[in-house]
Parts: structure tokens; sequence; C-alpha cells
């Protein structure tokens, strides 16, 4: 069970990764180069300006526990949730943290699996950007064997 | 012009379950070569899907994805014998469509 303490530290980190990716100015039509570009989590100082970012249980992230090889980590994303803008797969401790970001409408469900390169053992979120601007968050602690960045 | 995508589809009640590997080098940008220079990044940025020409989602990529990416999506109020249709453009201004019919 999670402290209040530590629930708030999460979200921090959360928060200071949707800074780097750009939030709240969400609104892009092309190519989000500077979502993908951010490369660290930024100050937690930073993300306490953002009041709207939130655990929650009803978004889930999806990944093995352990992954032998980090070039090739089974990662998804979803939530139950009506009123889904945008899904994030995140991996905290990645060069850049964005992994991949699907922007979601009425015709398709808010759930999308896909396979991400991990440098080394990280934390991965997933986001959810709501309509209203609330971000949700799950995080999920996967442990890398062998990394997928490197040469 | 990269090689084609492998798409499958599958419904399931009025849903329809979307699969797709594309073939793709995901060249993350952070690898160096055998004389210390660093590979370019070359990596899928957008992907959109269409199901019977109306597009149901796009996604940005970075080039965190995995080489040869895999992705699964669930597409509403799909009926067997309707076409998907999966896009992917990369940093290099490359692009492939790739059609399926939903089985």
């Amino acid at each position: 069970m999670q402290n209040r303490r530590e629930t708030l530290k999460h979200s921090a980190v959360v928060a200071g990764l949707l800074a780097t990716a750009g939030f709240p100015e969400f609104a892009h039509a092309a190519f989000n180069k500077a979502a993908f570009d951010a490369k660290s989590v930024q100050d937690s100082a930073k993300a306490a300006g953002a009041t709207s970012i939130a655990e929650s249980k009803d978004v889930t992230i999806t990944g093995p526990d352990i992954a032998e090889n980090g070039a090739v980590v089974p990662l998804g994303a979803g939530t139950a949730l009506a009123g889904v803008k945008h899904l994030m797969i995140m991996v905290e401790k990645n060069p850049s943290s964005l992994v991949a970001m699907f922007h979601v409408t009425d015709a398709v469900e808010a759930n999308f699996s896909t396979r991400a390169k991990m440098g080394q053992s990280s934390d991965v979120y997933a986001v959810a950007i709501m309509n209203d601007g609330k971000a949700l968050w799950a995080k999920k602690e996967v442990k890398v064997t062998l990394g997928g960045c490197g040469g | 012009m990269a090689d084609p995508m492998r798409i499958r589809a599958q419904s399931s009640g009025d849903k329809a379950t979307v699969r797709v590997l594309m073939s793709h080098e995901m060249e993350s940008g952070q690898r160096k070569d055998a004389s210390g220079k660093t590979v370019p990044a070359w990596f899928i940025q957008e992907v959109t899907a269409k199901h019977n020409g109306k597009d149901v989602f796009s996604a940005e990529w970075g080039p965190a994805v995995s080489k040869n990416p895999f992705l699964q999506f669930a597409v509403k109020g799909v009926k067997a014998g309707d076409k998907i249709a999966v896009t992917w453009k990369d940093n290099k201004g490359d692009t492939r469509t790739d059609e399926a019919t939903v089985s």
C-alpha cells in the first residue's frame, strides 16, 4: 500500500515527465518533436504546479516483471474511462522517456500494446490525458537484464 | 520502399482486434558504429489507422519503440469484411500503407 508521501512523489515524477513532454500545450498537429527530445525527468519542483495529475486505478500498464532483452519489452497501456484524448507510454530512465503517444478517438478502444526498448531497469508509466486536461497515470517496475539502447 | 507490414484483424462481436507487425530498423540514434560514429536515428514517427477509409486513431512514436515494431489495438463497430489500413511515416519521409480485411 502506498502512503501519501510516495504517491505524491510519483505524481511529481509523472508531472515532470509530462512537463518534458510539453504538457499542457498538447494541441499539436505535426510530430511533437519537443516531446520526444525531452531527455530527463524534470525537477519535481517544476511539477508542483501541475495539480491535475493523479494516480488512477482506471489506467493500466502491462509489461513483464523482468525483461530478459531490453531491446524488445512488450508494454501496453489502456484505460476503461471515457473521454480519453491521448494515451502515452513512458520509460522513466530511457534517454528520452516518451516511447509512444496515441491519439484516441471514439472509434477505437483506449488500449494499445507495443514493444519498447529499455536501456536499463526502470519504472514504466501509462499516462492518459483526458479531454478536460486531467492526466491520470499508472506505473509498473520492469527489470531489464540486458539493455536495449547501447551498442 | 520498405517491406510490407503484416496486419491481422480479427473481429469478435462488434470489435476487431488488429495486430500489426511493421518492418523497420528503428535506429535509436544512441548506438555507435565500429568507427565510433553515432548511427543517426531512423524511426517511425507517425502511425495512422483507418477503418473503411475513416481515421480511427493516430500515434506518434519515438525511437524507443523496438525494431520491427509490433502494435495492437481494437477498433469498435467493425464487422467481418471491413478494411483496416495502417500507414506509417518515418523521420526520413519514407512512408508505407498496407491494408487488411477483417476476418
